[in-house]
């Protein structure tokens, strides 16, 4: 657990920036600029917004992810069960003759959130190998159960003739992703609002606190115990809700939403950006997915060759990811200017 | 792969005239646990340009290759979504597992572009839109000649044995019907998780049961491996039982590293490398000479190259002006004399109907090969009405 | 019945034994040194594909194959663990499962660069194959070879850390290494001589299990789920934890594939569940 302070203790001086509550209410320029590079986007890159959706659909995927493993701090490797569980919810919807894409998302949300719910219980038992083998469990009984009832899901083949109506009733969903890029963004948006207050709460900054101290500190007990399980049940719902964006834009849920190799491919994103910073995630998804489109054409042997080894520098010479090595960068300037 | 790219989008701003090259989109797996699809397609479809040129109709044909990294069905979507609206293909092709060819099946109907599916073996596939059109099989149209032929060569009673998924539970139904409509009983039916390494306590209960065959589908693989080691080590075949099998078990791309334990095995499929006729020599020299790391060349292979022979057929003629209802119109009723056979587009369901070999497997010097000794003629989809 | 039943019973002791062998390299470096090394399945692999070369192309028998296996594999380990692995001993389990997973991505990129993505193929000698009659009841040689070479392997391991003035040293070093080299045993060399040893049972697991499991570029994630599996419900610091889950898990793995097939994979994630949840520890772990 030695290198979960770590990371705290790296983020230290930003936690009391914001026990300070002075950084966290206002918006800072960069991420306003941030946040205007997506929208430039649908202007600029007309052809690539299908890709583009997909990649605001990951982050948002990632973003769940980083509330349960950066900020809360459990090690998990079957976060798609979520995202699957959210995926199948808005499809059948879809399938069956509700195509109303909000409804949609708010359903799979809650569907997520009460899974998310009931194994939280069992993930937050244990230290972290057994949480590891708990998420990673729950994710293959997931998996093997969307393939059992395949009479409800599809199956191997998945799920198919998902119809969704007009967003609104005006935008239909259309070929170029012009639709599904705008509403994936405004949704990502609005979650990650909702989850920068929720980390800069007082029940944020104690989820960090419990992280940081929660091996040594069993005593804190119950309330330890039930931060984690909220932070777990809001991760589960927001994975959710990126499984129905999935669902509702392709129109389409196949049994690898599912998929172990979603929820590892997820971590990697996440610890790329940066896990414990919400931007990470975000900046984590668009570069690996970006990287992957590019360069997948060249060789795909090597491409997972070059992720490997990624991740292994990234462990040995750049935790925190592209935004701590930023950020250590930043300061080391910083000390520099000012003697 | 990016060069390619870019001339495309060059192209694309041209104005339309007779020599702008005729564009097919490849969706495929070419990395991950299916790497093999999207390689077995792309030996076919070079072999066949070997074959017959890149040029069709005053046409230079030009494929688009795209990497769908392993079942994945929305990537697969979005590939088809972009070769649409940025590449301006005439064709869709590719499609290795079902559900990236269903996931943009509604690409192809909004887009009208004709999609060729050169492997995904679900019967419902070609179902999900007017334009797809598929070259390859389904899973019943092999299983179900299976339970005729078990049925009418002394085996009263079967017990089948499949992995617990779509293609599995399709061939079960496949061959059971058409077994027990032609007189044969079904002792039990297990289904096998698919991730699955030891199959003692399977194989303990076919025993148990004593029939005369056990009816098999596994991915080719370490499964099917796995099953005839524990099948031979159990001494099953000592008891008098019989392995029968679609031909995705003896793959072959794979037979050779199953080695001995395969010796025997009869399965019934469309294709075998072994088949003798002109057009699979020719096939199987193009093959080695564009595809040499690729192996041998399997049943995919085979789907790409008549993929591409359908495609040049319908371009031809339509003239080189592709319009989605016309070659939809062109494909039906489709004939071709196939390495495989002789194969047609049924214009009902636009499946194909072709011959189904019954192989068994043996030694020819170092490598191992399924040697068709029967044959069952102008096969359909006996999963649509 | 009873003869069924005896059976069933063997072949789940079998399938356990087959378990354990595969994750019993991961018992020493996960269990003992408590590093979560996911990269455990690429050492197997290694010892895989060393076996599979030389029977292939060097014609060497299967059972000369096994402890060169297990001697390749270790020295791999060896040098991996003093450039890369001792860097991380100190790390959180996240940094190490990354890091891990790393090795195992580059790992399958180059099993199949080296050896094609297809399986490998593998025999065994006549000896090992096959029936014999152990007391009217039929059982498989290789699979009777398996359960020997378990027994065998506990044994070794059990006189090694107990018996031996290194397994005392190993126990004080695992205990507080501080203290350890305060009283003068050479802890890092101790640390890379385990370190050798799990991975050299990894490779020595995977020669022995390609029979049953295959080998191609990738199994290491494919059967990952499978030796976490045994040493998280096992649990840490002891070899019996991980036996006695493999056991317990082969068993009803079998017994309930046999009895009722129906609900074939949900067996053992399901028992996999209840275990952690019964004991979140696992089965022997020491409580944290």
């Amino acid at each position: 657990m030695t290198g979960g302070a770590q990371i705290a203790e790296m983020a230290r001086p930003r936690i009391e920036a914001m026990a300070e509550g002075l950084s966290t209410a206002r918006w800072t320029l960069t991420e306003v600029a941030f946040w205007l590079v997506p929208v430039a986007c649908f202007f600029l890159l007309s052809d690539y917004l299908v890709l583009g959706s997909q990649i605001l659909i990951t982050a948002l995927f990632a973003l769940s992810l980083d509330l349960v493993l950066g900020y809360a701090g459990v090690v998990s490797l079957g976060h798609a069960a979520f995202f699957g569980l959210g995926a199948y919810t808005a499809g059948l919807l879809g399938r069956h003759g509700w195509g109303e894409p909000l409804s949609g998302l708010l359903l799979a949300a809650a569907v997520a959130a009460l899974a998310g719910w009931l194994t939280s219980f069992l993930v937050v038992r244990g230290r972290d190998l057994t949480r590891l083998m708990v998420t990673l469990g729950i994710g293959l009984l997931f998996f093997e159960a969307a393939n059992k009832a395949a009479f409800v899901t599809g199956g191997v083949d998945g799920l198919s003739g998902v119809t969704m109506w007009k967003l609104f009733g005006v935008f239909r969903f259309d070929l170029g992703g012009k639709t599904a890029y705008a509403y994936s963004l405004v949704v990502l948006f609005v979650a990650f609002v909702f989850a920068r207050r929720l980390v800069a709460s007082p029940f944020g900054l104690s989820l960090r606190a419990v992280r940081e101290n929660a091996t040594r500190m069993p005593a804190l007990g119950a309330s330890v115990r039930s931060r984690l399980v909220i932070a777990y049940t809001i991760g589960a719902a927001l994975a959710g809700i990126a499984g129905a964006l999935l669902a509702q834009t392709t129109q389409f849920v196949g049994l690898d939403s599912l998929g172990f190799q979603r929820s590892a491919e997820l971590v990697v994103m996440l610890v790329l950006g940066g896990a414990g910073r919400l931007y990470g995630a975000v900046i984590g998804t668009a570069l690996f997915m970006i990287a992957q489109d590019w360069l997948s054409g060249l060789n795909p042997v090597y491409w997972q060759f070059w992720i490997g080894l990624l991740l292994v520098v990234i462990v040995l010479f750049a935790r925190g990811g592209i935004l701590g090595v930023a950020d250590q960068a930043m300061a080391a300037w910083r000390r520099k200017a000012e003697p | 792969m990016k060069r390619l790219f870019l001339a495309a989008t060059l192209l694309a701003a041209a104005p339309l005239f007779a020599q702008e090259p005729l564009k097919i989109g490849v969706i495929a797996p070419f990395s991950g646990p299916f790497a093999d699809y999207g390689r077995q397609f792309e030996g076919g479809i070079k072999a066949f340009m070997k074959v017959n040129g890149d040029t069709i109709a005053g046409r230079k044909v030009e494929i688009l290759y795209r990497d769908t990294t392993g079942p994945n069905p929305e990537i697969a979507k979005r590939f088809a979504q972009e070769l649409v609206t940025r590449d301006k293909v005439d064709f869709l092709a590719g499609f290795g597992l079902t559900p990236e060819a269903l996931a943009v099946a509604d690409v192809a109907t909004e887009a009208k572009k004709p999609m060729i599916v050169m492997n995904a073996a679900s019967s419902i596939v070609t179902t999900k839109s007017p334009y797809i059109v598929r070259f390859s099989m389904t899973l019943q149209q092999v299983s179900a000649p299976m339970g005729a032929w078990a049925a009418k060569n002394g085996i009263k009673k079967a017990y089948t044995l499949v992995s617990d998924y779509a293609p599995g539970i399709d061939s079960e139904t496949g061959f059971k019907n058409a077994f027990t409509a032609a007189g044969g009983t079904v002792a039990d039916s297990i289904r096998v998780p698919l991730r699955n390494p030891d199959f003692a306590p399977y194989l303990q209960r076919v025993k148990d049961a004593k029939p005369d065959a056990v009816f098999v589908f596994l991915p080719a693989g370490e499964q099917g491996i796995a099953f005839m080691k524990g099948f031979q080590e159990r001494g099953l075949a000592q008891a008098g039982i019989k392995v029968i099998a679609t031909g995705d078990i003896t793959d072959d791309h794979v037979i050779d590293a199953m080695g001995d334990v395969a010796l025997g095995m009869i399965t019934t499929f469309h294709y075998s490398a072994a088949h003798e006729s002109p057009e699979n020599q020719a096939f199987l020299k193009a093959f080695a000479e564009v595809a040499a790391d690729k192996g041998r060349p399997n049943f995919m292979a085979v789907g790409g190259y008549d993929g591409m022979a359908g495609i040049y057929e319908v371009t031809k003629k339509l003239g080189g002006k592709i319009d989605g209802d016309k070659a939809m119109e062109a494909f039906k009723g489709l004939k071709l004399a196939s390495p495989r056979g002789a194969i047609a587009i049924d214009p009902a369901t636009r499946d194909i109907v072709q011959t189904v070999y019954v192989r068994k497997v043996e030694k020819r010097g170092a490598s191992y090969y399924n040697v068709e000794f029967d044959r069952i003629a102008d096969v359909k989809d006996p999963g649509k009405p | 019945m009873i003869a069924n039943f005896i059976g069933v019973l063997f072949d789940g002791i079998a399938y356990g034994s087959l378990l354990f062998l595969i994750s019993i390299g991961l018992s020493v470096t996960l269990g003992l040194m408590n590093f979560v090394n996911l990269a455990h399945g690429a050492f197997a692999m290694l010892g895989g594909y060393v076996c599979v070369m030389l029977m292939t192309r060097w014609g060497v028998p299967f059972l000369a194959t096994l402890p060169i296996a297990f001697i390749a594999t270790a020295t791999v380990g060896a040098v991996l663990e003093r450039t890369l692995y001792r860097r991380l001993y100190k790390a959180s389990h996240l940094d190490q499962v990354l890091f891990s997973i790393g090795l195992t991505f580059m790992a399958i990129a180059a099993a199949t660069y080296a050896w094609g993505p297809s399986q490998q193929p593998v025999r065994l000698p006549d000896l090992l194959r096959g029936q014999v009659e152990v007391f009217g009841l039929q059982l498989g040689t290789y699979r009777l070879f398996l359960v020997a070479v378990v027994v065998a392997i506990t044994f070794a391991l059990a006189w090694l850390m107990e018996k031996t003035r290194f397994g005392a040293q190993v126990r004080s070093a695992v205990d507080d290494a501080d203290v350890a080299n305060g009283v003068g045993i050479n802890v890092n060399l101790i640390f890379s001589l385990m370190f050798a040893l799990g991975t050299g049972l990894a490779g020595l697991g995977g020669a022995l299990g390609i029979d049953v499991l295959g080998l191609d570029p990738t199994f290491p994630l494919k059967y990952m789920v499978y030796f976490l599996l045994v040493v998280a419900v096992g649990g840490a610091g002891t070899i019996r934890g991980p036996l006695v889950a493999a056991l317990v898990l082969g068993i009803f793995d079998v017994a309930g594939k046999y009895y009722v097939p129906q609900v074939g994979a949900f067996i053992i994630y399901t028992l996999m569940v209840l275990l952690l949840i019964a004991f979140p520890a696992g089965l022997y772990g020491r409580r944290a």
